[in-house]
């Protein structure tokens, strides 16, 4: 938020600071979707993107399970690599128990949708982490929103927001503070942060590199030596913070999915926390 | 965020407000890839990993029974070289034995015959040696009697007369031999 604050300051000194609508790579179709904007807008460059995602993703694990030789290829070693990476380190190490495989679809679906998706953002001319866009990241924290409460109802019925709110072994005369705080905790911080986690990083990472690009064009156009010269610093900032923004892309798909993973496993033993 | 949200506010778009076709296309993207991974990919992988680890299962079976049936073989060996080895001493002991008792028999029946050989020729000289007494006796009679007639002339003709002087004189002659033999 202070990358968006920041340029502010410096408007008056001609430099005119990008706002969340120009990190929009020119959309696909003149009518592309906007932001801040309900049914309005179409067919935008993003849902191309998660269109293509899907497809990518879908199309790679297919031919990869396809052979399903005892001694794999390298695609095959690869995709089993990735999907043993979910099942095992996440879903296995998290859930456990033995129905923990009932789980895994969610969690591999939900990492590499993320992944891919987020890694379109460092691809050139892609170029953008279709998670930027509140939307999809509302859409999946949702996804598993609903996935997890409605997990614990099947498993504990009703008493599942009992055992949800109520911790055990807190003394009743605490119980007051205790069960308000849970409550939004549990159910209302939680998957706001889980969506917000997501959406805000790859909008930041996102909004630092357009930014960066954005300032070293209006320096290198000042004609003024020493702007043009200390572009030079810009543009080697935004390399770094575009490694970096690399590595939270990888990151926050696995965070995302961990998270996920806690929560399923949270409701499925309610009981025992 | 209250900060970015009203900056965006004043810029006509708040990036926390969701396009509603992304939300449509997002959840219909993940539906569908869910669905893809299910069907396809996920019993794919499983049924890969459940073959592997059935495979790699089975091959240690299998080495630990080889193994198994390796060591019972070696036993087995050891347990028979021991029996061959006992046996072939027993058989050993048993032929030395039998080559004693074999030799002791010879011996025994060397014995037997050159004893039987022994006996045969006795009784043969014994049967031998009376044949000749018997012959001997008729011939000395003859002889002497032949002689006596010749010497006393026709007195002597009468048969039983001169038969009884002969047995007589042979008996005689007989018992003299025999105390001779038995002083002998």
């Amino acid at each position: 938020m202070i990358a968006l604050a920041l340029p502010a300051a410096t408007t008056e000194e001609g430099f005119v600071p990008p706002t969340i609508d120009d990190t929009h790579y020119r959309d696909i179709f003149p009518w592309g979707g906007e932001y801040g904007v309900w049914f309005e807008g179409g067919f935008g460059k993003q849902m191309l993107m998660i269109i293509f995602s899907v497809i990518l993703i879908a199309t790679f694990f297919l031919m990869a399970s396809r052979r399903n030789a005892l001694v794999p290829g390298k695609m095959q070693f690869l995709g089993e690599s990735a999907y043993g990476f979910v099942r095992n380190s996440i879903g296995k190490d998290i859930i456990g128990g033995r129905d923990f495989l009932r789980y895994v679809p969610w969690l591999f679906t939900a990492f590499f949708f993320v992944l891919v998706n987020n890694i379109f953002g460092a691809i050139p001319f892609l170029q953008l982490p279709s998670f930027s866009h509140p939307g999809s990241a509302y859409a999946i924290a949702a996804i598993f929103y609903l996935l997890w409460v409605g997990i614990g109802l099947k498993k504990h019925g009703l008493k599942y927001f009992k055992l949800a709110v109520v911790p055990s072994g807190v003394p009743w005369y605490i119980l007051p503070i205790v069960v308000p705080i849970e409550i939004i905790s549990n159910f209302i911080v939680r998957p706001v942060t889980h969506s917000l986690r997501l959406f805000a990083t790859m909008l930041a990472g996102h909004l630092i590199v357009t930014l960066a690009g954005t300032a070293i064009e209006y320096m290198v156009s000042t004609g003024s030596i020493l702007l043009q010269g200390t572009s030079v610093l810009v543009l080697g900032g935004a390399i770094a913070m575009y490694m970096l923004e690399a590595l939270i892309m990888v990151l926050q798909a696995y965070v995302f999915t961990l998270l996920a993973a806690i929560y399923i496993e949270g409701a499925l033993h309610a009981d025992a926390h | 965020m209250l900060n970015a949200a009203i900056m965006a506010a004043e810029e006509g778009s708040s990036p926390l407000i969701p396009n509603l076709w992304e939300l449509l296309v997002t959840v219909a993207g993940f539906a569908v890839l869910m669905f893809i991974v299910i069907k396809y990919v996920m019993p794919a992988f499983e049924k890969t990993f459940a073959a592997r680890t059935e495979a790699i299962e089975g091959g240690i079976a299998k080495a630990e029974a080889a193994q198994a049936e390796a060591n019972a073989a070696l036993e087995e060996y050891k347990q028979q070289l021991v029996e061959s080895r006992t046996e072939a001493n027993r058989i050993r002991e048993e032929a030395r034995a039998e080559g004693a008792q074999i030799l002791a028999e010879l011996k025994e029946k060397a014995a037997a015959e050159s004893a039987r050989i022994t006996e045969q020729a006795h009784v043969q000289i014994e049967a031998e040696r009376q044949a000749a007494v018997v012959s001997l006796r008729a011939e000395v009679g003859t002889l002497a009697t032949d002689l006596a007639s010749r010497i006393v002339g026709e007195s002597l003709a009468d048969d039983a007369r001169s038969g009884r002087v002969i047995d007589r004189f042979l008996a005689d002659l007989e018992t003299s031999s025999q105390s001779a033999g038995a002083a002998k």
